[in-house]
Parts: structure tokens; C-alpha cells; sequence
């Protein structure tokens, strides 16, 4: 009945890549360490103790490779650490053959496995440092904004739908965030809302586009601290349906990715306050009344449906501190 | 007032709670009259439907007095006798216009919620938990209807209320999954579930014409009673297999459509294979037990139609789908649309076609409802249909 999309920004494409080379690192180190001569007798050198010096010696680089794959924003350098570390493990292997270790056969194999390792990471790091984005998660949100659409059919004729939204002072009955909307002239409305941790935020705005029984397009005005715009469009819908009401709203959250993050914590992501807008904007027009449960005595809030009430009639305190009309 | 409250696993308690208010205009205040404890209400009490919370107050199948109206109501005045449908719907959406009420688009508002679980969200329902809107439910002294000038159905004088109580559930659920099993005059339907809403899906396929009626289910007591208020052939599927049952009975045929009046929870009589899905549900890797369903499946006639009226809630494991597409059968279901049956089927009640009241066969004061859940669950004392008095 509704659908609903955004876009915003990240997305790490290389992730499992780096991830599954430091998980490597890591399952090498860690036996180096924490059992070196059961390592060098299994790769077939002379266990004495500067091997095992060597050996955890090594194994410390490893770990320290990991860590840094998994922890640095950036962890192309760390892969290339694993190159210079198996090259430096050939070295070390070669000298055992050399010397004719006492399981030429196991250092052979050893010798092997690291050539292999040191061609896999040789082209991953490679494949990582020819310009894709940086293996790791990254969090490099720019401050775009969000961008968010959502529809709903509602069985009442465009004109009607138009001049409902078109007399903007009615916002608040359905759009739970706002707590009032005034026009101060013909293009032009003054709005507050409620942000995220109860900061009210205000702001003008003027229309920008205006086709009765079709589209109403807005912007916020200079020196609103959340830039903000917004469009309705009214699309017939078939067979007699109604109409299609398309909304598409883009603003910056104050605070960035971080209040971002925040609003979607309180429950008042965006995208999901919209799609409940929509409903209460339907039930309004198709019904005269928003929904109220015992449950969800605001009717639709996303907020609610995280923490519903329990299914029993509010007390008379209850009532009082619960908002009647319908918006929270 | 008194309502009866879910407190968990296989537990209600009966409370004292604040009195329910008008909280929208076309909202009425119901005193109740009679209330009864449905088959459905079972998966609550088990345990089996997510998003209940401890104090939700149970119950959807109620009737009563208008006590208070709000100022949208002008076609119900205080003193009408009412019996109200369980799902709530606005009548004016899409859906309550094509005659889905139960799909009503604008009672739900926990719509949200519902919509991450089915696709889309249904409409709301009393005492049924949060995914359905949270609305405090019927099992009480009082209850608040929200859009009162679209559902309840005015009782004439002179009709006692057993009569036309189960007119806000079971019995147009049973009719609407006769109707679903899209029956012909002379054809034979084959019935999984002897519980009320089976025993009303029985009734109503030879209303509309069935020749035989086949009721299958483990309980001798409700196998008798099939055979004698509806006059059904039974099958007890703990003493003969039903598929064989069912060839000989229709000369190999098979039923030409069947109907699930079973559910979620229904039974195996092999343990192995009651095992699987009781397992799988109790560990909560699967939410129904469909053996009843799939029996329905792989037993119809291939081009007949299988309706499914017991209640599911999620997904369901080994759907035999193979049969479905290779036999060309049609599966029919839904939430049952009372508000669309409410009129014809108290005609036929009036006309005395059918006396909804045989499926009675307790009656308890609400403040016994605990009671009366354990003796419907464990089927106590050849229990079919718990009636409670306020």
C-alpha cells in the first residue's frame, strides 16, 4: 500500500576481501605465538629457541598485520604489510632448506602454502590499491542529507487530495513530527517541528511549484538550520481507485550522519515517519478520523509499534497525557 | 471492570481494569452480554502469536448493549442490542469497499508492524494482539468499538443471544470457507476439523448444496456431534487412515474440495511425524503445524479447490506446492469478512435453516475464564464451545 525508498550515502564494496585476509593473519599469528615449536616442527625446521624467537617474532607481525586490517580506515597499507611479511617468511624458509632442516619435505610444503599466500595476497592488494574504495567499513557519510519517497492510494478524487494538501496549516494533523505550520503570505508558511532529543527546530519556507490537481513542490528558505524541500504529486489511480498520492522529501539532519544515527535510535528515521504520515493521511481523508487502539492510543506512530501499550483501556491519568486528535 | 487478561503461556487472569473510553467520534461503548472463547484465542494462550504483551485483554466474539456513543454514530442509539463483528473496519478504504473487511486499509495502527510480517498490513482486530492494532478485546464487562456506525449488527427482539452470539465469528468463518471451497450442488467436500468453526463449515457446505460432507478429526465426541447436528460421514484418524478412508469413500476420486477448519496446531496421529513440525514449532524454527493442511492438499481432487479457514500466522515448512501446480488445485483463504455475511446469515438463523447455539457446550461466568480456557484447550469434559456471562 505504501512504498517507500531512500538513498543515502557509503557502502564499502571490498569489505570481505580485507576481512578475510586479516581473519587469516590472525589464524597464523596466534599458533606462532602461543605454540611456536609445535609450529616449527610442523613446518619442518630445527625447533630450538631462535627459532622459536623467530618464530613469535613472526607471529607478531602477523597479529599486528590483523589488527591493522580490521581496525585502520584505510587497510591497504596493512595488506601490503602481508606481502612484505611473506616475502620476508620465504626468506627465512629458504635459509631452512639451505641448511637441510631435519623434515625437508614438511619445510618444502610450508615453503609452498606461503607461496601461495604471497601470490593470493599479492593480487588482492593489488586488486585493493587500483583505485576501488577502502577495503574496510568505512564511515565517510558527506552531509548529503536524506532523500525519501513513499506512496499511498487513497480512494478520493485528485482535486479533493490537492486542496487538502495544498492548505499547509493542515500538515500537523498528519505529519507527527510538526507542531504547527502557519502561512505568513500567499507562497510562503512558517513551519516547527520536533527533532530528535526534543529540540524544536523552525523554519520558512515557499512553494516552488504549484499545479492545481496535480503537484505542490516546496523549499525551505535561507537561514533554516535544516535545509529542507519537498514535493506532492496526485497520479489517478487506476479503475477507480482513487488517487496515487507520491511524496518525496529531501533534507540534511541536523548533526549529520550522527544525528542521523540518533533519529533512526528514537525511532523517528525519516523514512519510516513518512510512510506513517501517509496512513494518517489516509485514514483522515477516507475516514474523517485517525485509528486509535487501546495499544497505540496515538494511532500510527512507528515510535509506538517499537514499545506498544498494552492491549487494555487507558486510566484516566493516561488519557490526559496522551494527546487527543490524533498526532504525538 | 472485570476483563480477562493474557499473562503469559497458558495463563489469563481475570483483573480489574479501567473502563474503556470514547477515544474518536464514530466510536461506541458496548456492555456485554455474552462472550465466548474461540478456538483462535488457543494460539494466544499457547504461546504461539508474537507481539502479545502481559494485560492485553482477550476476546473477539461479543455481543451487548450500546451504553455510549460518540458524536459520528447516529445510526446506533444507546440501548441497541448488538452483536459486533471481530475485525474492525472503517468502511470507507478500498478494501472495506470491494467487501475485504477483514483487509480493512485504515484500522490497524500498528500497521507498521504487521507489514514487516505479511507484506502488507491487514486490518485491525480485537484482542488479538499488537500486529493487529492492539485493541482491547471482548472477554470483559465492556469494550469500545471503534467505528460503530459500519459493523455492529442490530438484534431483533425476541432472539436470545446464543442464537446470533456466534454471528461475530465462527459461524461466518465456517460459511466463508464453504464459500471458499467454491462448492457445487451434489459434490463432495471433505472437512479437517471438528472444532466449532468445522462443525459451522459442515453446515454450511450442505447449504450450499454439498451432496456428502466427510468430517475427519480424533475426537469421538466431535465426530458425533458432526454426524448429528449436521448430519456429516466421519473419519477418526487416529483408528483409520484418512487417505484410504477418503479413496473408498469416493470411489478413489478423492473429495472434490476440502476445507482446513483445522490451523496451526493441529495434530499427527504418528508421533514420528507430529514430532517434526511440533519440534520445529516449539523451538520456534517454524510457526505452524500444517498436517491438516497438507493432507487437504495432497487428498483433493486434482482441479478442486482447498479452503483454508483455520487460522496460520507465518511460515510453514514442506508445502506441498508440487501438488498444488501439478494437479491444478486452487487454494482460497482469508480472515473471515463477517461484516459481508452478517445480514444473509441471520436470515437464515430467523427462517430457522440453522440454530448457531448447538455448538454450546459450557457456560461460565467471565470470573471463570481461566477455567474455561483450560477445559477448551484440553478439550476437558467433551468440551466443543465455551460460552462467559459477564
Amino acid at each position: 500500500m505504501t512504498a517507500i525508498s531512500k538513498t543515502t550515502n557509503g557502502g564499502p564494496p571490498r569489505e570481505n576481501l580485507a576481512k578475510g585476509m586479516g581473519v587469516f593473519s590472525f589464524a597464523l599469528g596466534i599458533p606462532q605465538i602461543l605454540a611456536p615449536g609445535r609450529v616449527n616442527r610442523l613446518i619442518g625446521v630445527r625447533d630450538d629457541a631462535t627459532t622459536r624467537m623467530w618464530m613469535r617474532a613472526v607471529g607478531t607481525r602477523e597479529i599486528a598485520a590483523g589488527v591493522g586490517i580490521f581496525s585502520q580506515r584505510r587497510p591497504t597499507p596493512w595488506l601490503w604489510a602481508r606481502v612484505a611479511g611473506d616475502t620476508m617468511d620465504l626468506a627465512l624458509l629458504a635459509t631452512a632448506l639451505r641448511t637441510k632442516s631435519k623434515r625437508q619435505g614438511r619445510t618444502l610444503a610450508a615453503t609452498g602454502a606461503v607461496a601461495g599466500a604471497f601470490a593470493a595476497d599479492l593480487v588482492d592488494s593489488l586488486k585493493l590499491s587500483r583505485g576501488e574504495a577502502p577495503a574496510a567499513a568505512q564511515e565517510e557519510p558527506e552531509a548529503k542529507g536524506m532523500h525519501v519517497k513513499a506512496a499511498i492510494t487513497v480512494r478520493r478524487d485528485r482535486d479533493e487530495l490537492y486542496a487538502f494538501w495544498r492548505d499547509f496549516e493542515r500538515f500537523p494533523e498528519f505529519m507527527a513530527h510538526l507542531e504547527e505550520v502557519s502561512s505568513t503570505g500567499p507562497d510562503r508558511s512558517h513551519w516547527r517541528a520536533r527533532g530528535p532529543l526534543g529540540m524544536d527546530v523552525e523554519w520558512d519556507a515557499e512553494i516552488t511549484e504549484d499545479v492545481p490537481g496535480e503537484r505542490i513542490s516546496w523549499r525551505s528558505l535561507e537561514g533554516a538550520k535544516v535545509d529542507n524541500s519537498g514535493s506532492v504529486r496526485f497520479v489517478p489511480a487506476p479503475r477507480d481507485q482513487g488517487t496515487e498520492v507520491h511524496i518525496e522529501l529531501q533534507y540534511d539532519i541536523p548533526g549529520g550522519s550522527v544525528g542521523s544515527l540518533i533519529a533512526k535510535l528514537f525511532g523517528e528515521e525519516p523514512a519510516l515517519q513518512i510512510k506513517d504520515d501517509l496512513r494518517r493521511f489516509k485514514q483522515i481523508v477516507e475516514t474523517g478520523e485517525i485509528a486509535r487502539s487501546d495499544g497505540a492510543p496515538e494511532g500510527q506512530v512507528n515510535k509506538r509499534q517499537l514499545k506498544p501499550r498494552p492491549a487494555r483501556p487507558l486510566g484516566d491519568e493516561e488519557l490526559a497525557t496522551t494527546s487527543a486528535g490524533g498526532t504525538s | 471492570m472485570r476483563a480477562t487478561v493474557w499473562s503469559g503461556r497458558n495463563k489469563v487472569a481475570v483483573e480489574n481494569v479501567p473502563d474503556p473510553k470514547i477515544l474518536n467520534d464514530r466510536d461506541a461503548i458496548v456492555k456485554i452480554s455474552s462472550t465466548a472463547i474461540c478456538g483462535s484465542d488457543l494460539h494466544l494462550y499457547d504461546g504461539y502469536i508474537p507481539a502479545m504483551r502481559k494485560g492485553d485483554i482477550l476476546g473477539h466474539e461479543f455481543m451487548g448493549e450500546i451504553v455510549e456513543t460518540g458524536k459520528g454514530v447516529s445510526n446506533l442509539a444507546v440501548g441497541d442490542r448488538v452483536v459486533v463483528p471481530f475485525p474492525i473496519a472503517c468502511g470507507n478504504c478500498g478494501m472495506c469497499a470491494t467487501g475485504l473487511f477483514s483487509g480493512c486499509e485504515n484500522s490497524n495502527p500498528n500497521a507498521g508492524m504487521a507489514e514487516k510480517m505479511w507484506g502488507h498490513a491487514p486490518g485491525g482486530i480485537f484482542g488479538y494482539s499488537s500486529m493487529t492494532g492492539g485493541y482491547a478485546g471482548g472477554q470483559a464487562e465492556y469494550v469500545r468499538v471503534p467505528y460503530a456506525d459500519v459493523s455492529p449488527l442490530k438484534v431483533p427482539d425476541g432472539m436470545p443471544n446464543d442464537k446470533v452470539l456466534f454471528l461475530s465469528d465462527i459461524f461466518p468463518t465456517g460459511y466463508m470457507g464453504a464459500e471458499n471451497a467454491e462448492i457445487e450442488p451434489g459434490e463432495t467436500v471433505a472437512v479437517w476439523g471438528c472444532g466449532p468453526v468445522g462443525q459451522f463449515a459442515i453446515a454450511s457446505a450442505y447449504l450450499m448444496g454439498a451432496e456428502r460432507v466427510i468430517a475427519i478429526d480424533r475426537f469421538e465426541y466431535r465426530l458425533r456431534m458432526a454426524r448429528e447436528k449436521a448430519g456429516a460421514e466421519t473419519i477418526n484418524y487416529e483408528q483409520q487412515p484418512v487417505r484410504e478412508a477418503l479413496r473408498e469413500m469416493t470411489g478413489g476420486r478423492g473429495p472434490d474440495h476440502c476445507i482446513d477448519a483445522a490451523g496451526m496446531e493441529s495434530h499427527h496421529h504418528n508421533p514420528g511425524m507430529y514430532a517434526y513440525d511440533r519440534v520445529k514449532q516449539a523451538t520456534r524454527l517454524e510457526s505452524e503445524r500444517g498436517y491438516a493442511l497438507r493432507e487437504a492438499i495432497l487428498n483433493c481432487r486434482s482441479g478442486g479447490t482447498v479452503s483454508i479457514a483455520g487460522v496460520y500466522g507465518g511460515f510453514m515448512d514442506k508445502f506441498p506446492i508440487g501438488a498444488i501446480m501439478n494437479r491444478s488445485l486452487t487454494i482460497r483463504s482469508g480472515q473471515c469478512h463477517v461484516q459481508r455475511y452478517l445480514r444473509p446469515l441471520l436470515e437464515r438463523i430467523e427462517n430457522g435453516d440453522i440454530d448457531p447455539s448447538f455448538v454450546i457446550t459450557h457456560r461460565m461466568a467471565l470470573d471463570e475464564a481461566s477455567k474455561g480456557y483450560e477445559t477448551f484447550k484440553h478439550k476437558q469434559d467433551e468440551c466443543v464451545k465455551v460460552v462467559l456471562t459477564p
